[in-house]
């Protein structure tokens, strides 16, 4: 146990520095891709605490990211709040919408719990629509390069983007290795391999289950936040139903319920279509075949796969 | 418009889109209940259908009722056997594990998307209604204590609404017929039931799975060819027949198809009547959340039961 | 200008970069790879254009005849010479009509292609998404979507719309026609997005100017396919129905509203955004014959065609009737297209006046187009006469009235292009390059 603990300390440290170090060396293409992939990612993470983990599959989750991205948004441009304030009202705005949404949707479970985030993430989507003498709807709106500046970074300098995506990867990264490794983390495992007999163990389950959706809607809300103060724009598009399938493919592709399965998928996917978008225009279709034949031959995702045949150990 | 009309034609609008979503939302029923995967692509099977309508009715030219009436009948075949196919090379391979359903038919989807975008194009195109009459609608009201009957100032629907409200009925009640009184229906209700004793009893499971995929789809692409000379064929229009019967097949109880008929009929009938009520927009919210909150307080649908 | 061409936005920059590397790695001097990636082009090297097009998403019909315009201007100016005596390139990459994958266009145009310039987005999210990125990476951004976001000051000083005006100055400018000609009293009818809203608030503050009415706002949700139960709330007494709907369901919309109104229908005038790459001789749209059109550029060839509007048909391939000439029912985007290839016009007398030589002229590039004033109307500019705002980034042009009749769209008039100026809303050029 304690070598698995070192060795996957180890693991997790290796990628950090290289994430770190790829900076330095990485053409300035890449670099930005990077920096985005890593918030992207830190989103994905954030979905699977709830999914992989816990065992509860949201197709909701973009009205998390949404609830961050706009907290954080309309706080600058509604009410003229510094960048730092703004990204933690998107981070709170994220958290209430989780707290209500969890209240309201942990009625339900398996199937009837994924349509009930759907709704209420559509309902989200719509509400941006509906008053869009603010959110400016569909359009959206940019956050202006001055009001990107935190603790006196400009957040929209290429070098400091990258560092901010990676400290924004580096909480998330940390938070789910501190949740796994906790006695809660063990309990939400346990809620998703069998939820009945945890709860016949005396496991308050719901209220577990209720905290998961929090943390998970938290961490997603910081994403959004920070990908809508790192790129200067904010728009309804995120918020709708493609956003909230694109964590789910990303941590089913890297593995469900790794730690780190969600920045493999996230990576993976974002240069299949960017790579094959190169070669054909019909990039879409390539990455459709891909995604058949991954759930062919790699039924657990990549790390997932990698854990089953050579790394027991990851968490 | 006075209420009383506008009511009845938001209702008979309802009707329609009623109609075509349970006929969509009843195949996506057959596919969840009986195999218990979520076919992501079911939209892309509808978008198909329409799609395929076009371009027979294209290439055999000559009048409309023709070309229509020859789509009716060959393109739900080919879709049924397009996602036949499909079933028996992927979803077979992959066990039909929940999960991995999702992802794969989410690779159909944009295989399909991008098929029919490279070959049809990205251009919106219409089929030719077989007839289409605007039938004014009377509407009876008190005039100084009698009733009288007059012709409201808009309320009217087309002969062919009407038809597809009817075909829509006569099509589920076939579809109820084969599923509850033949030996079809019986070996699709004793996978259904259990799949291993149904195995055991010499039902050829897999068989029986490819079928029912196929069904499933062949009754979307049914929808599609029924409702194309309203709307037009358009490579993304998969996505909203997706959501909404993903919507009526939970409401209705996971796989039942008369509770997918009476939620599609709940929703497409609300769907139609709130927009009396609120501006368009924020009856759409409201509907949305109805449709949540009847989940949230009556989690395994409205005419489902808890299965074990 | 008496601003120096080299002062950055961000005075402090290569000091902050040190202070970060200095507290990253302990003040090591490994050389970011951002810096440097422009060595400065060989003359016989080719003009990168970067060209934003929507070849998937729900823009992909417009993206085809935005691709098939730009490809003809690009042949036209390359046959001509090209820029500077360098050929022009066009680098296409797919955005997907989504802003997020919009703003990574942009990126790999600038770092991965080493492109000139970014340009030909459409879709005004994309444009909105894509321009703050092109704005820190000092891309110049010319794009053609006729959104208002450009002179409304919402973007930055790389971001110009020199081809093709906007939804502001358009819609203003039909509302004398309106009142005149087809009634005072008004119904809108609107997709309830950005794009609607700004109809909404344009027309009817324009309309009102003319004394005359807007009696109902009819906002249609944008995932909409059903649209007959929208339609009793238009007033008995309207006088002009204005709608402007846009997405695959419009021929729908078009077909309900027929249908609900049967023999006796309102005027009717519409944005031709609503039927754009789709035939009006499509089934259903019978209803059509009678009613008015905002036309960006007439897509029936008309009677008194310009000898430069008969070049650009030529050029990019469409027939009389506006649609494509090797397949008569591939309908084009007439209405918009001819931007991008008016655009592609200005990027190139903007590089000549500019002397343009590399990456490194950039800034003079956008100095160079924002000096810019009238453009005549010529085969460089076959849509009409235009005048260029330098201050805002927008040009301002005639806009086309047309009715149709027997199934063709027949100009019935032609505003000034003074009909279309509104005050400046934003000064770019305030802003440091």
């Amino acid at each position: 146990m304690t070598t698995d603990l070192k060795k996957s300390l180890l693991l997790h440290g290796a990628v950090l520095a290289v994430l770190f170090a790829s900076q330095f060396v990485l053409p300035a293409y890449h670099h930005g891709n990077l920096a985005r992939v890593m918030i992207l990612a830190s989103y994905a993470m954030g979905y699977n605490l709830l999914f992989g983990y816990t065992g509860l599959l949201s197709l909701g989750h973009a009205l998390f990211f949404a609830a961050g991205l706009y907290g954080m948004g309309l706080a600058m441009s509604q009410f003229d709040v510094g960048a730092g304030p703004a990204l933690v009202c998107g981070v709170i705005a994220g958290t209430l919408v989780g707290a209500v949404i969890g209240m309201l949707a942990l009625r339900t479970e398996g199937v009837a719990f994924m349509i009930v985030t759907l709704m209420f993430a559509q309902a989200g989507y719509l509400t941006i629509l509906y008053f869009g003498t603010y959110t400016r709807g569909d359009e959206g709106f940019v956050i202006a390069q001055p009001d990107r500046v935190l603790l006196g970074l400009d957040l929209s300098d290429p070098t400091v983007r990258f560092f901010a995506a990676f400290t924004v990867f580096c909480i998330a990264l940390i938070m789910c290795l501190a949740v796994v490794k906790s006695r809660f983390g063990k309990v939400l495992i346990a809620i998703r391999e069998n939820e009945d007999r945890t709860q016949m163990l005396g496991y308050d389950v719901t209220r577990y289950k209720f905290s998961a959706v929090v943390l998970s809607a938290s961490l997603s809300a910081l994403a959004g936040a920070a990908y809508g103060i790192l790129f200067g724009y904010v728009g309804a598009s995120f918020a709708s139903v493609q956003y909230s399938i694109f964590p789910l493919l990303w941590v089913l592709l890297g593995g469900a319920g790794t730690v780190l399965g969600p920045l493999i998928g996230t990576l993976f996917m974002f240069y299949l279509i960017d790579l094959s978008s190169g070669i054909t225009t019909a990039y879409m279709l390539i990455a459709g075949v891909v995604l058949v034949l991954l759930t062919v031959f790699a039924p657990q995702g990549i790390l997932g796969e990698l854990r089953r045949r050579v790394w027991k150990w990851l968490p | 418009m006075d209420f009383g009309p506008y009511l009845m034609l938001a209702t008979l609008e309802g009707a329609v889109t009623a109609a075509v979503l349970a006929l969509t939302a009843s195949g996506l029923a057959l596919v969840f209940g009986v195999m218990r995967v979520v076919n992501v692509a079911h939209g892309e099977f509808f978008m198909l259908g329409a799609v395929l309508a076009w371009w027979v009715t294209q290439m055999l030219g000559g009048s409309a009722v023709m070309g229509f009436v020859i789509a009716l009948c060959v393109v739900p075949v080919l879709v049924g056997c397009l996602a036949a196919l499909t079933d028996m090379v992927i979803l077979k391979r992959i066990s039909y594990d929940p999960e991995r359903t999702i992802v794969a038919t989410i690779g159909i989807l944009y295989i399909f998307q991008q098929v029919t975008l490279m070959t049809y194009g990205p251009d919106a195109r219409p089929v030719a209604p077989p007839f289409n009459t605007r039938i004014a609608l009377p509407w009876i009201d008190f005039v100084d204590g009698r009733l009288s009957l007059y012709w409201p100032w808009g309320l009217s629907i087309t002969s062919y609404k009407l038809a597809v409200i009817a075909s829509a009925g006569v099509i589920l009640l076939a579809l109820w017929l084969v599923m509850t009184r033949s030996k079809l229906g019986l070996m699709m209700r004793a996978t259904e039931q259990d799949r291993d004793m149904a195995l055991a009893f010499g039902i050829p499971v897999e068989k029986v799975y490819a079928f029912v995929f196929g069904l499933g789809a062949a009754l979307a692409a049914l929808a599609a060819v029924l409702i194309v000379p309203i709307q037009q064929a358009h490579y993304l229009m998969g996505g909203d027949p997706l959501l909404l019967s993903f919507i009526v097949v939970i409401i209705g109880g996971l796989g039942s198809l008369p509770g997918a008929v009476l939620a599609a009929l709940l929703i497409g009938l609300s769907d139609g009547i709130i927009s009396v009520f609120f501006s368009p927009t924020l009856a759409k919210i409201l509907a949305t959340l109805l449709v949540a909150f009847v989940l949230v307080f009556r989690p395994h649908g409205l005419f489902g039961v808890r299965r074990g | 200008m008496t601003k120096s061409k080299t002062a950055p936005v961000k005075g402090a920059h290569p000091t902050r970069r040190e202070a970060l590397k200095t507290l990253a790695i302990g003040g090591g001097a490994a050389a970011l790879p951002l810096w440097a990636r422009y060595a400065g082009a060989q003359t016989s090297e080719p003009i990168k254009v970067g060209f934003q097009v929507h070849r998937t998403g729900i823009g992909a019909a417009y993206g085809r005849w935005y691709d098939r315009t730009t490809t003809a201007a690009a042949a036209l100016i390359n046959e001509e010479g090209g820029i500077n005596g360098r050929p022009l390139e066009i680098v296409a990459e797919d955005d997907g009509t989504d802003p997020k994958r919009g703003a990574e266009v942009i990126e790999k145009f600038a770092t991965q292609h080493n492109c000139d310039i970014g340009f030909g987005t459409l879709f005004s999210h994309v444009v909105i998404g894509s321009a703050p990125r092109a704005g820190e990476l000092k891309l110049p951004y010319f794009v053609v979507s006729e959104g208002h976001h450009v002179a409304s000051g919402m973007l930055n000083r790389y971001t110009l719309q020199p081809g093709i005006t906007d939804v502001k100055s358009q819609v203003q400018a039909m509302a004398p026609f309106v009142a005149d000609n087809l009634g005072k009293k008004v119904t809108m009818i609107f997709p309830d997005f950005a794009f609607g809203h700004d109809h909404r608030d344009y027309f009817t503050a324009a309309i009102e100017a003319q004394g005359g009415e807007v009696l109902e706002h009819i906002a249609i949700p944008p995932t909409e396919t059903s649209f007959t139960k929208y339609f009793p709330k238009i007033p008995r007494d309207t006088e002009v129905i204005y709608h402007v709907m846009v997405g695959p369901a419009v021929l729908t919309f078009v077909k309900e509203l027929g249908e609900f109104f049967g023999p006796q229908r309102p005027e009717m005038f519409g944005f031709i955004d609503s039927l754009e790459a789709v035939n009006i001789g499509s089934p259903g749209l019978e209803f059509l014959d009678g009613t008015y059109f905002w036309e960006g550029n007439p897509r029936y060839a008309q009677d008194n065609q310009s000898d430069y509007d008969a070049f650009f048909r030529e050029r990019v391939g469409v027939d009389a009737n506006g649609a494509s000439v090797s397949d008569s029912k591939d309908v084009s985007t007439y209405a918009h297209m001819f931007g991008c290839w008016e655009t592609l016009h200005v990027v190139k007398a903007g590089m000549e006046a500019a002397g343009y030589q590399g990456p490194q002229d950039r800034p003079a590039l956008i100095e160079a187009v924002e000096a810019m004033t009238g453009l005549p109307h010529s085969n460089a500019h076959p849509q009409g006469a235009k005048i260029f705002n330098g201050k805002t980034h927008q040009v301002f042009g005639h806009q086309y009235i047309t009715k149709v009749v027997d199934g063709k769209l027949l100009l019935v008039h032609t505003t000034s292009i003074e009909d279309t100026f509104y005050p400046d809303e934003v000064d770019y050029t305030t802003q440091a390059l």
